[in-house]
């Protein structure tokens, strides 16, 4: 990977939830905006799974668009014009923040030596870094699917740092289908031998694993009606079944297509540590199992969105949550939107779900 | 801004600073006529175009029923539980009217009254159910599964212990007094304690 990203290291150890600390951790990140001068136009974007900090520029690696661009620039709902966006690459990722791909003080990339993280850890990087940027007290933190969660650890573990809370299509907790879900996808990356226990930097890399881990995913994101309208049972580029293995059907070539783009992009041993924090995400039980009491006094103002055709994290999980809030007495807004598109709809084109960021934030 | 009659009697009897739950907020008008008396206002709302619209306008307001999400808001956590024109469409009024005063200290609850004149002489001399222009919708279109009058409510605030601290009654768009109101009031509002 030969891109240079804009990052620091964060001056103190980070600690972490599994024990010990991460010295030297770096966090790579993107600002798109002015800052005020009194630095309280500052606005934390988080980033999903397979997400990173280009989040309205351009990705070095594809040549993409950022993957909000929707949703963040000049005169978008995220006005850039109005507010500085500060989005950065979690640890445990491989976008320029520390992860496994990194390397160790022993001059070897970490690999498997890398300590698992959570979801409060990335969390700790991303207050770290805004320590670092002087930025005590945010106008906003929004995220989608595992940014949300970020943002909503951010706001039970760090309540001061946040005026308001934009949580999209997330939850609170993985639940028990969540994480196999994730468990498909590790052992599909395990199970490659290129995998190599995870010491395959240098080497050929294990994409046939992180493509199937990809391909099992994506399928998650989506929505049956969804598929259904895109691809149906069309074939593809050819007349008739070809009574063989290859990819018949569009919606085959579409996921072969989605996994093989992936592994471009991603670093699979990241994957690993990534699923993990998601998996072992559970705000109630960080907070002696009382979700509410997570929220306990928080100052600050929340909303939370969800699709009515996401199965990932389903419109009961973010009710939960604004429970949660509302036994707190936290200011809280919810709207279940209505999309096609399933868990991904968040980041699809949903004008709803513009005019209510706009609203929100605002 | 043009707030209904009801809203506006309402409005005009909370007190500055307050803390309040709009049941069935709609668009947030009496939310916003509430937000500039400082007052800290929170929504329940089915619909949610109307979710979208109060959020876009910087008001908290949750998307839900009203029937199953008032059990989740801890007892006495506002100073009043306001239900303008949904103790209707309620599955069961009574409930929702306990729920309402375990909620709020105060309660404010104003609905169309089905025994005004118009409406008795719809189903007197009609012989169907009324459709006039403080209800308009047939009988199996209307969400208004629980039609009530100024006498029932009045019964139901007594059975259920609730002290009626002010009463405000209109047709129309104009107030009413008292006298006769359970005849002459196309809307009727209460203050419960």
């Amino acid at each position: 990977m030969t891109f240079e990203p804009q990052s620091l290291t964060l001056p103190d150890p980070l600690p972490l939830d599994g024990g010990g600390a991460l010295a030297d951790a770096r966090i790579a990140f993107e600002t798109y905006g002015e800052l005020a001068p009194d630095r309280s136009n500052a606005i934390l974007l988080c980033h999903a799974l397979t997400g990173d900090q280009y989040v309205a520029s351009t990705h070095p690696l594809t040549g993409k668009p950022g993957w909000w661009q929707r949703m963040v620039g000049p005169g978008k709902p995220i006005d850039t014009d109005r507010y500085h966006v500060i989005c950065a690459n979690v640890i445990g990722s491989c976008l320029g923040s520390s992860g496994p791909a990194s390397i160790a003080p022993d001059g070897a990339p970490y690999a498997m030596r890398f300590p698992v993280i959570t979801i409060r850890d990335m969390v700790r990087g991303l207050v770290g870094l805004l320590d670092a940027l002087g930025i005590e007290r945010l106008h906003a933190v929004v995220g989608g699917s595992m940014g949300g969660m970020q943002a909503l650890s951010l706001a039970a573990n760090w309540p001061e740092r946040a005026e308001r809370v934009l949580v999209i299509a997330s939850t609170s907790r993985h639940s028990a289908q969540n994480i196999a879900f994730h468990e498909l996808g590790r052992q599909a990356i395990m199970a490659d031998p290129d995998w190599r226990q995870g010491g395959y930097y240098g080497g050929d890399t294990p994409d046939n694993g992180l493509a199937v881990a990809r391909m099992a995913a994506h399928i998650t994101y989506l929505s049956e009606d969804g598929l259904t309208a895109k691809f149906g049972r069309n074939l593809q580029d050819r007349p008739e079944k070809s009574f063989g293995f290859d990819a018949d059907f569009q919606v085959e070539s579409y996921l072969r297509y989605q996994g093989s783009g992936f592994t471009r992009r991603f670093d699979a041993n990241s994957y690993l540590y990534i699923t993990r924090a998601m998996d072992y995400f559970d705000l109630a039980e960080e907070h002696g199992g009382s979700l509410a009491r997570a929220f306990k006094d928080t100052p600050a103002r929340f909303c939370l969105v969800s699709f009515d055709s996401d199965w990932l994290y389903p419109t009961a999980e973010s009710r939960h949550i604004v429970h949660a809030l509302n036994a707190a007495g936290a200011p809280v807004s919810f709207v279940e939107l209505s999309a096609p598109f399933g868990h991904d709809s968040f980041l699809l084109d949903v004008p709803a779900l513009d005019r209510v960021v706009k609203g929100f934030v605002e | 801004m043009n707030l209904r009659p009801d809203l506006a009697a309402i409005a005009g009897q909370v007190a500055p600073g307050s803390r309040v739950l709009d049941i069935g907020c709609g668009d947030g008008a009496l939310m916003l006529a509430l937000r500039d008396k400082q007052c800290d206002v929170r929504g329940i709302e089915i619909d949610g175009a109307c979710v979208e619209r109060c959020v876009a306008r910087g008001l908290s307001v949750v998307q839900g029923d009203a029937d199953r999400d008032l059990a989740d808001y801890p007892d006495a956590s506002f100073d009043y539980a306001v239900l303008s024109q949904t103790l209707q469409t309620a599955a069961r009024p009574d409930r929702m009217l306990e729920q309402l005063l375990r909620v709020g200290t105060r309660a404010f609850v104003s609905f169309p009254n089905f025994a005004h004149w118009r409406t008795r002489a719809a189903l007197m001399f009609g012989g169907r159910m009324p459709v006039t222009r403080a209800l308009p919708v047939t009988w199996y279109e209307t969400a208004n599964i629980h039609h009530v009058t100024v006498a029932d409510f009045r019964d139901l605030a007594w059975a259920k212990g609730a002290q009626i601290k002010g009463e405000w009654f209109f047709s129309g768009e104009r107030p009413i007094g008292d006298a006769g109101a359970n005849l002459r009031a196309e809307f009727a509002v209460f203050e419960l304690a």
